[in-house]
């Protein structure tokens, strides 16, 4: 772990640079240990897939001694070395055709049937590493092998709130209608964020996700 | 106090509610927004006697045309335009009273980007995960998430301000379209030639007409990478040069996202984020590096100006 300054505003905490469950869950231990002391000065502690941002006033924090405690606190995350059980969030998506204009094309390029992507995609669980792009948009992986992805090229200037794709090994959905390059399979119905609902975001760091296939009359 | 409102005759280009941000929400991919130039807001918030946490006006190159229709306090800070209410002219920087009826209208820009009008009691709209700020893109805060438009109506405190004239000497403004702002490098530093972070000192950006509140793009010399690829995509903050493999560096701005997979140069220090704040697109921006002392150094000599403002005797 080192901690590096982003400017004079910002520390970033770097943990070994790989997509991994265990160090992307103990981003997230050390995420909530910063939050839960509270300190002055503090305005915001945002996990990435193996980063953590502290974003900081430089006039309200007394800087080393963040320091010190970030190092106190991550002094024995290395502990944390199972993934706790989580219940899964499950997502309805309905695939292909007008949800899900990228489904045949995924298909082609993986070599296999739309209903094998459909089956591939919906049947794992994903792990959601980070937040960001826009509010709510979960970051999650990993997707099976055989229907990896690459993005567009050229991203869609349009992609409708709720749709799901898959960009290399990550897999996501679209909160809100919004320019995109990812590969979209499918669509939700389900509502990812709502400013007015506590916590707004559908899901959060570390949860687990699995999208269940409906046709229609569901979702 | 009894509620009043702002009529919006005309928008101008770009005109949005905005305040200190939405902090705390970056976890949950939520942008934190808020003004281009922080210290403009806050004067023109202290200049009616706010408090910190108020909401302005932040107005974009071409200024609104507005009706008050109650009596209140306003002060138009940040860049400075020829603005009117009614037929007389209204200082930059001074708090004004103004009556009801009376119109503000915006007319020539003379120097910076970015003006903010405070109004006593600040500028109302819903608190959105604790904050009025508007995020454009994803439409959230400020006005119904968007830029004002034409027939909307802000509403404001009516009755609010101390009617004693509060006058501020504001920020130093980029002149001749260019500002020359400190950096210091920044964490993948290491990504680029030895000689980039020179590079990068000393040699005027164009800031692309393809910028706007989210980051500016950066004409100017290729910043040669030693390293290809990308980052795993990490949290990021305002002020962040970011560099693609193949195109413009990119200075993430009010509106940036939560995180960025680019490598980054520098970093803008909080001190000249203001300045940064008060170009426009087709302006230069000059980088020169500095250590991480002299930028907490050079903030603290800003907060002390608005330290100054806040104890600043009303004169009458």
């Amino acid at each position: 772990m080192r901690i590096r300054h982003c400017g004079d505003a910002m520390l970033l905490v770097e943990f070994e640079a790989v997509i991994d469950p265990l160090i992307n869950e103990r981003v997230i231990a050390l995420a909530a240990r910063i939050r839960d002391r509270r300190a002055r000065g503090i305005q915001d502690v945002v996990p990435g897939y193996c980063t953590l941002g502290v974003h900081f006033d430089p006039l309200h924090t007394d800087l080393s001694a963040l320091e010190r405690a970030i190092e106190h606190e991550a002094r024995d995350l290395g502990a944390i070395e199972q993934l706790p059980d989580r219940a899964p969030i499950e997502i309805a998506v309905r695939y292909g055709g007008e949800w899900g204009p990228d489904l045949d094309a995924v298909a082609a390029k993986a070599g296999c049937s739309p209903a094998e992507v459909i089956a591939r995609h919906s049947g794992r669980l994903y792990r959601v590493y980070m937040l960001g792009f826009v509010p709510g948009f979960a970051y999650m992986g990993r997707v099976d092998p055989a229907i990896v992805m690459a993005r567009h090229r050229v991203p869609r200037e349009r992609v409708p709130a709720g749709s799901v794709g898959i960009a290399g090994e990550q897999t996501g959905v679209y909160p809100i209608e919004s320019p995109g390059g990812w590969q979209l399979i499918g669509r939700t119905t389900a509502t990812m964020f709502d400013a007015e609902r506590t916590p707004p975001n559908l899901v959060g760091p570390g949860d687990l996700v699995r999208f269940v296939a409906v046709t229609d009359g569901g979702a | 106090m009894t509620p009043g409102s702002i009529l919006v005759l005309k928008p101008g280009l770009l005109t949005s509610i905005q305040d200190l941000g939405r902090w705390g929400h970056q976890a949950a991919g939520v942008p934190v927004a808020g003004p281009m130039d922080a210290f403009s807001h806050r004067l023109a918030n202290q200049l009616v006697a706010n408090a910190a946490g108020a909401a302005t006006l932040e107005i974009t190159l071409m200024g609104p045309e507005l009706a008050f229709d109650v009596d209140t306090t306003i002060a138009i800070t940040g860049a400075h335009f020829d603005v009117w209410c009614d037929d007389r002219p209204v200082p930059m920087a001074t708090s004004v009273p103004i009556a009801a009826g009376q119109r503000i209208r915006f007319g020539k820009r003379v120097q910076g980007a970015r003006a903010y009008l405070g109004v006593a009691g600040g500028v109302q709209a819903p608190v959105v995960l604790g904050s009025r700020a508007t995020h454009l893109v994803s439409g959230m805060g400020g006005h119904e998430g968007r830029a004002l438009a034409a027939g909307d109506r802000v509403p404001i405190l009516a009755g609010a301000g101390s009617g004693a004239t509060r006058k501020a000497a504001g920020l130093v403004l980029p002149t001749g379209g260019r500002a020359r702002v400190r950096v210091v490098p920044g964490p993948q530093a290491d990504w680029f030639h030895a000689d980039a972070l020179r590079t990068v000192s000393g040699v005027s950006f164009r800031i692309s007409p393809r910028s706007n509140r989210m980051g500016y793009r950066l004409e100017g010399p290729p910043l040669a990478r030693v390293r290809e690829g990308e980052l795993i995509s990490e949290p990021v903050g305002m002020g962040a040069i970011q560099v693609p493999g193949a195109g413009e560096p990119i200075l993430l701005m009010a509106d940036r996202q939560t995180a960025g997979g680019y490598p980054k140069i520098g970093h803008v220090i909080s001190a000249d984020l203001p300045l940064a704040g008060q170009l426009a697109p087709g302006e230069f921006v000059e980088f020169v590096t500095c250590t991480r002392q002299e930028a907490v150094a050079a903030l603290i000599a800003r907060e002390r100006q608005l330290l100054r403002y806040s104890a600043l005797r009303d004169v009458s």
